[in-house]
């Protein structure tokens, strides 16, 4: 099982990802474990510099802005 | 400009040729559009039953004008930035700025505050990862002051309601307020001033590298460019309305004199008391930029204005609550010092020249 990360503070483009994320997986069947890191120390210690980030499995895949579906399909089935 | 032919399912979507021309055309039919929005607006105003040269006839006139002016100016400037900002990165900019020497390293700074994409909401993490990463602590404040203050809303807005010349001097001031501020800061040498575990990192323990570089293709920076469109416009087209609508009463109400004695230039105390009441003020460009016109046509003086206008964008309660984080209440109190102290000398220069 995949662990996903999704660093942001709470920002709206944040909680879109986080969905995103989500919902992806539960398109396409995967089982996926999706935690929200919101501290701001955590976030900066992680390498994110702009948020959302998207780590998987302890690999920073994504940081700044919404990610792009077919990449963010990309990581998870990887 | 090549054209990517790998693209990742060529059966989902269009092509990139299609993109290139389809982007090429969109922006072909805007520059037809926008030079024939004048006639139009006219003859919409002459459709509405009121004197075209009543107070109330000229405040419609100029609403019907502005309002799709100022959205198709933003629509395309905002659209290059997100593709412009795509070559861009906070990764990239660090490594740039890392180890730089203070003065060429706060110009380089406030340029590159510019060009990359920055959210106030990463205000904190970014902080983290220019100090980890060795970039002086004046130069990383370079960066913070000039990424907010000159954006592209704010440029679009002054260029389209105000008109080149103020744009080019908010451009060119805000720029100089951030390299200089960015340095003074640095010369003052407040690293002790950090919250304790920014310290911490500050003297050793870095933090990961970031982000393994996503390389994109063309099309994906369209697609970046028009979400910035999205979220940009999803923010602001409320606030240009109302500021406009606002802009279109003063415009059409408020006697000319009244603003000349209130925020004319002969008023000395006009610059600090614009800067005292923009600090705690929080909106963004787009909801101070028709006010800002309004005022100007009315005859309140062009420094006083700007001063008005920068301290509201450039320094607001809600970003100074996210950098408490990381500076402690000294270093925030020096960091609206210094940055209120460069306004109010662009307020006082502006208005003792023109």
């Amino acid at each position: 099982m995949k662990q996903v990360k999704v660093y942001g503070p709470g920002c709206k483009r944040c909680e879109t990802t986080e969905q995103m994320v989500r919902d992806t997986a539960a398109r396409l069947g995967l089982d996926v474990e999706v935690e929200k890191v919101t501290d701001a120390r955590a976030i900066a210690m992680a390498g994110v510099m702009s948020t959302p980030g998207i780590a998987i499995d302890g690999r920073l895949v994504h940081a700044g802005g919404l990610p792009d579906a077919t990449r963010l399909e990309g990581w998870l089935t990887a | 400009m090549t054209v990517e032919t790998h693209d990742l399912h060529p059966g989902h979507r269009p092509p990139a040729l299609l993109w290139h021309a389809g982007v090429a055309g969109f922006v072909l039919l805007w520059w037809l559009v926008y030079h024939r929005l004048s006639p139009l607006a006219d003859r919409l105003t002459g459709l509405i039953p009121v004197d075209r040269h009543s107070h109330t006839g000229e405040a419609i006139a100029f609403f019907l004008y502005d309002v799709p002016k100022v959205m198709m100016l933003l629509a395309l400037i905002v659209f290059a930035m997100g593709v412009v900002r795509s070559f861009f990165s906070p990764e990239k900019t660090r490594a740039l700025l890392s180890g730089r020497r203070e003065g060429i390293g706060n110009v380089m700074s406030a340029g590159l505050g510019v060009l990359t994409p920055f959210c106030s909401c990463s205000a904190v993490p970014l902080f983290i990862g220019f100090v980890s990463a060795g970039v002086p602590l004046g130069v990383t404040f370079s960066f913070l002051i000039a990424a907010p203050m000159v954006n592209e809303v704010a440029l679009v807005l002054l260029f389209g309601l105000v008109g080149p010349a103020v744009a080019l001097t908010y451009l060119f001031f805000g720029l100089a307020i951030a390299i200089v501020a960015g340095f003074v800061i640095g010369k003052l040498h407040l690293e002790g001033w950090l919250q304790d575990w920014v310290r911490e990192i500050h003297s050793g323990a870095t933090p990961p590298g970031g982000v393994e570089g996503e390389d994109l293709t063309m099309v994906e920076r369209y697609r970046l460019g028009l979400q910035a469109v999205r979220e940009i416009f999803a923010k602001v087209w409320i606030w240009i309305i109302l500021g406009i609508a606002l802009g279109a009463l003063i415009h059409g109400y408020v006697p000319d004199e009244l603003m000349a004695r209130i925020m004319g230039a002969d008023a000395w105390w006009s610059v600090p008391a614009a800067v005292g009441i923009g600090i705690p003020m929080y909106t963004n460009a787009a909801g101070v930029i028709p006010i800002v016109e309004a005022l100007l046509g009315k005859g309140a003086a062009l420094g006083t204005v700007l001063a008005f206008m920068m301290s509201v964008i450039a320094l607001s309660l809600p970003e100074m609550i996210i950098l408490r984080q990381v500076l402690t209440l000294r270093l925030i109190a020096v960091f609206i010092g210094v940055v209120g102290s460069g306004i109010l000398a662009v307020g006082f220069l502006f208005n003792a020249l023109f």
